[in-house]
């Protein structure tokens, strides 16, 4: 049975609307995408669809009390909710550095979870700060 | 976020800076660069916050940086790229300052709680200010207003770097990218989000957060709806929605006229607004920099330089952009010029007005000189064509310059550039135009 159905790819800021046939779960005719990559998300998003997660994580003794965070790779999409849920009860000791990793494999996905920014420990506050 | 402190003040009495940058975001960050590697000796950026990055270290989400690093980075990856850039050029960073005043013949002045006022002196003035959201009160909503209500962007500073959750059960008035983006966030830090209203009959922001914000977490979108009440005493209790008519003149105070009977209510205890940006132009106006009513940014030519000598616009305090890569394109540009500006002397050439013509709501330069080298004509569409589109930029009748476009949306900003080849036609020309004509309407124009 060929089924239509419309894909919007989010590679890129283009956000192309993609026409495809599938036909038992395989791509059959494709139309609509700007480049290649549409049609390797269309292939993605019917086999195993994946998002990148960005959130924070808390961090004891930092000149901010959150650091930003990022899967390395993108996720399983259902898998999306679940590492968020958990990064809410992680908490990082201040200085951060960007590209550390935070929860490594984060449940079993195979994902690191790595920090997206330096986060400086109180004391280093310097001159930019308010209170010096 | 990079190395805090380290930044050298304004070592005043020295014959003052090459360029001198108000605001270390996207914009500024890139100016100062730019600056730099066009051969300015003394370059100052002067920023109010305590660390450089503007926007980007509250952006949190990916999405920055494909076309400028070829890498999808989140806004605190990309501001960091940035500033270490603009530390290995000696680019000078003056942290935790407030500019407040800016006349037209390169003087700021600017106050910070270890130097007390400081006199700043430049051949070169880049404005970098950014925007500001549009508040509730610009939009005419009657009922209370008790506490719950934020613009999008306050809430993405209290949820991403202060760790404040602002609600449990939120409605999203207006669907760009900041409000989508913010859909997600609150539904990845365990919020509910009630709906994401919207009073156009399309989305304000990208189709991309359209799918990975809103449609990936079952999040209802209403269009061509608004909200016509909030209700709640000390907080906010629910919002009042309604069918926008499109029919029906606007209501009292410039409200949308919505369906009679088409209210219905939403229970919540938040609502975010994404509602619009305004470029933050207070300091400009100071200098007797002329604004365009249309962008809210200032009247600039092809170099970004506004009506005032020596002061120039990047980034969103120009006109707002939809992408980070585009206002460092743009900002890298008027870095460029700012660094070569020699100063008042400089044998100006005549201009020409650069006019919005059909389906073009504004467009960025607004004037042209007849002996440019190179322009990048921005602009958006009025109304969007769902449809393959031409971009038509004329010169009094003759057309110089098209570029074909896969459909034509006011939430994505269109680039057509110029060259020195239109120079001949410049020189007596009465006016530069831009529209946007879906291809097939233009084939049937032209018989």
């Amino acid at each position: 049975m060929a089924e239509h159905q419309e894909f919007i790819c989010v590679t890129c800021p283009m956000g192309c609307a993609i026409q495809a046939v599938i036909e038992d779960g395989e791509l059959k005719e494709i139309e609509g995408e700007a480049c290649r990559r549409g049609i390797d998300w269309v292939r993605q998003e019917l086999s195993d669809p994946r998002r990148m997660l960005t959130t924070t994580v808390q961090v004891e003794g930092g000149v901010l009390p959150l650091v930003p965070v990022r899967s390395r790779d993108a996720l399983p999409k259902d898998e999306i909710l679940p590492v968020a849920a958990l990064l809410r009860h992680v908490v990082l000791q201040a200085p951060v550095k960007e590209g550390q990793i935070v929860v490594a494999d984060v449940l079993s996905t195979g994902v690191d979870i790595i920090a997206s920014r330096d986060l400086d420990a109180n004391e280093e506050r310097g001159l930019g700060h308010p209170d010096v | 976020m990079g190395k805090q402190g380290i930044y050298p003040g304004p070592s005043g009495g020295e014959g003052g800076y090459d360029v001198a940058v108000i605001g270390a975001g996207p914009a500024g960050l890139a100016v100062a660069c730019a600056a730099r590697e066009a051969g300015a000796q003394r370059v100052l950026v002067i920023e109010r916050n305590t660390e450089p990055g503007g926007i980007l270290p509250q952006c949190i989400h990916n999405g920055f940086g494909l076309r400028i690093f070829d890498s999808d980075l989140t806004g605190p990856e990309y501001a960091m790229r940035w500033i270490a850039r603009a530390e290995a050029l000696d680019v000078e960073i003056l942290l935790d300052t407030m500019v407040l005043t800016m006349d037209g013949a390169g003087r700021l002045t600017a106050t910070n709680g270890r130097q007390g006022l400081i006199d700043i002196e430049a051949r070169a003035i880049v404005a970098g200010m950014g925007c500001r959201e549009r508040p509730l009160g610009a939009l005419a909503i009657p009922g209370a207003r008790p506490a719950g209500v934020y613009t999008a962007g306050t809430a993405q500073r209290l949820v991403n770097m202060d760790g404040y959750m602002p609600g449990e059960r939120t409605v999203i008035l207006g669907s760009g990218d900041i409000g989508m983006i913010m859909a997600r966030r609150m539904t990845l830090e365990g919020a509910q989000v009630v709906a994401m209203v919207e009073a156009l009959p399309y989305i304000g922001g990208l189709r991309r957060n359209l799918v990975q914000c809103v449609r990936d977490f079952g999040i209802p979108l209403y269009l061509s709806t608004t909200i016509v009440e909030v209700r709640g005493r000390e907080r906010v209790e629910a919002v009042v929605i309604a069918d926008v008519d499109p029919d029906a003149h606007s209501g009292p105070g410039g409200r949308l006229p919505t369906k009679a009977g088409s209210e219905r209510e939403l229970a919540c205890d938040t609502l975010l607004l994404s509602v619009g940006l305004i470029p933050e132009n207070e300091l400009s106006r100071m200098a007797g920099v002329a604004l365009d009513p249309l962008t809210g940014g200032p009247l600039v030519d092809e170099r970004l330089q506004t009506n005032v000598p020596g002061v120039f616009a990047a980034g969103n305090v120009l006109h707002v952009y939809d992408l980070v890569d585009d206002v460092t394109e743009s900002a890298l540009r008027a870095g460029r010029y700012a660094a070569e500006y020699t100063g008042p002397d400089e044998a100006p050439s005549s201009t020409v007005a650069v006019r919005a013509g059909e389906n073009v709501r504004h467009v960025v330069p607004q004037r042209l000189h007849a002996d440019m080298a190179e322009a990048h004509i921005q602009f958006r569409a009025r109304t969007p064509i769902e449809a393959p589109t031409r971009a038509i930029v004329r010169i009094d009748d003759q057309v110089v310059a098209t570029r074909r476009l896969r459909y034509a949306r006011p939430s994505e900003m269109v680039t057509v550039p110029l060259g020195p080849e239109v120079r001949p036609r410049l020189a007596d020309a009465r006016e530069v135009s831009v529209h946007l004509l879906s291809v097939e309407e233009e084939d049937t124009k032209r018989g």
